[in-house]
């Protein structure tokens, strides 16, 4: 009944603005999951929107999966570039605020800088990589959780999936295994804004990320000069003629794009899974009936979380779209989160479904040149993941619904109260 | 109808009869040929329809396109001379016999 009723005020909510008063860059709509009725009514009503006034100044929304790709697939005119204001609608993110730390990373450049510069770190997740990582995962998913407790709460978030997603941090970088929530701490204080619940100012913000700028820096000191160099991201970043003589901050701002990119992602992806089978118990059933369904379940998990819900471009000449015309200069930002929605491209959208004929069609990745670069990556940490749970435990209980993170970016929960039953 | 065969990376062949007009990439997913994604829709926007031309068809179907074909192929695996996106391949009647292998895996 409680649920009924606030479903009906959210779409009244949604419904009742003038269309031009309309802004979906609210974190507080993703806090409280009402942003789905907003991007509906765009979808519907005008899908390439344009709000004219916002906390981070106008912005177009991009809210269809075709339009989406049409924007994602032209890096010429929509740049990434962090001298426009880079990949988040948040032009802060990138610099810190007014006094703040300049962070350029190969996500918010454009060709060939781009290229160089993800090419020196895409072989850490090429195949035969992955298939090295894949014993050292699946012990430690299997470590982890052996050592849940069964038929008490716990949280999912602060048990398994920061867990696990920040162990495989430490291995990526092969960072200091005691300090590893370091890492996870730095990822969120990366995408965060003053108010979120994360940081109290820019000021605090930069002070953190300097800490961890010193950091890192000791850990490439330590293996700029190694004759032999090993094969973590840093000694990677270190040695590669395309990154070794990179400025310092442009050093820390690859640095934390890895980690937020193999963090954040993932880790609610891990959570998202589990509370999509609970409001499914339809497709909880029939996974367990055919554990091959992993397969398929895995890119649809990821297509309904869309743990990062937008990602921005700066267009640098004109250019038309859906009948709308988008000025050189214009902040233009895809929204994942609606075009995974789109009824016109997906089918049944809102539902979650695990045997899906075609799962890896989604946005949640994006597409062209700035595709994650980890994607297979994050593939496979959710399937030997689920392999292991199914092989545990007859059930995962939600107990209560999960906290929303405060943000328009990562589209994630702060806990999951969970109970397992054996 | 042009038959395309495409080989996958361990030798099993798989044998399409396929459509004029729509793309190999296509034309192997409608028949559930393994080991092509093509998880764009084919728009050269995802390179997980990576293929290598047979050398004798290739001066026919033509190198990699510049443009998104070509940027996509630089960040996919084990890139050759011969590497394409199936997707960008257009099925014609010229292609008949058309031979494309397949990489281990779309990455």
């Amino acid at each position: 009944m409680t649920a009924l009723a606030s479903a009906t005020t959210t779409a009244t909510e949604a419904d009742s603005l003038p269309l031009d008063r309309i802004d979906v860059s609210r974190a507080d709509l993703f806090e409280r999951n009402v942003e789905g009725d907003y991007f509906r009514r765009l979808r519907r009503e005008d899908p390439v929107h344009y709000c004219a006034e916002s906390t981070y100044g106008p912005y177009w929304s991009v809210t269809k999966y075709n339009d989406i790709m049409a924007v994602d697939t032209n890096h010429q005119v929509f740049s990434s570039e962090a001298g426009y204001g880079g990949i988040v609608i948040d032009d802060n993110i990138q610099k810190g605020g007014d006094d703040g730390l300049q962070l350029p990373n190969f996500i918010a450049m454009d060709p060939p800088r781009h290229d160089e510069q993800r090419k020196a770190v895409s072989p850490i997740v090429a195949p035969g990589n992955l298939a090295k990582l894949e014993g050292t995962i699946r012990e430690r998913v299997c470590r982890v959780l052996d050592n849940l407790p069964v038929g008490e709460e716990f949280d999912w978030v602060d048990n398994v999936s920061i867990e696990l997603t920040t162990q495989m941090l430490a291995t990526l970088f092969d960072f200091p295994f005691a300090e590893r929530r370091k890492l996870t701490r730095w990822s969120d204080v990366t995408t965060a804004e003053p108010g979120g619940g994360i940081i109290d100012s820019w000021g605090q913000r930069k002070g953190e990320l300097l800490e961890c700028a010193g950091y890192f820096q000791n850990l490439w000191n330590e293996r700029v000069n190694l004759t032999e160099p090993k094969s973590d991201l840093i000694s990677m970043l270190a040695h590669s003629p395309a990154t070794r003589n990179m400025k310092p901050e442009e050093y820390l701002g690859n640095v934390l794009l890895l980690i937020v990119g193999g963090n954040d992602t993932t880790r609610n992806s891990m959570t998202g899974g589990v509370y999509a089978l609970h409001q499914n118990p339809a497709e909880d059933a029939k996974l367990r009936n055919n554990p091959a369904l992993i397969d398929s379940m895995v890119p649809e998990i990821i297509r309904w979380q869309t743990p990062l819900a937008h990602m921005r471009r700066t267009a640098v000449a004109d250019a038309e779209l859906g009948g709308k015309t988008i000025r050189k200069g214009d902040k233009v930002v895809m929204w994942y989160v609606s075009g995974n929605r789109d009824e016109t491209a997906i089918d049944r959208p809102d539902e979650f479904i695990i045997d899906r004929q075609r799962p890896r069609q989604h946005l949640s990745f994006g597409f062209g040149i700035h595709r994650c670069v980890g994607n297979r990556l994050a593939e496979m940490q959710l399937r030997i993941l689920w392999e292991e749970i199914l092989q545990r435990f007859s059930r995962i209980e939600v107990l209560r619904e999960p906290e929303r993170v405060r943000s328009n970016f990562v589209r994630g929960y702060a806990n999951l109260p969970v109970r397992l039953h054996a | 109808m042009t038959v395309v065969r495409y080989i996958e990376a361990n030798g099993t062949e798989h044998r399409v009869e396929a459509e004029n007009g729509i793309s190999a990439m296509e034309a192997a997913v409608k028949h559930s040929v393994p080991g092509i994604d093509g998880d764009c829709g084919g728009a050269a926007a995802c390179a997980t329809c990576h293929v290598y031309v047979d050398p004798e068809w290739l001066a026919k179907t033509g190198p990699a396109a510049d443009g998104l074909e070509k940027s996509m192929l630089e960040f996919a695996e084990d890139v050759r001379e011969t590497s394409r996106l199936a997707c960008q391949i257009e099925v014609t009647g010229k292609l008949d016999g058309l031979v494309l292998r397949l990489p281990d895996r779309q990455h």
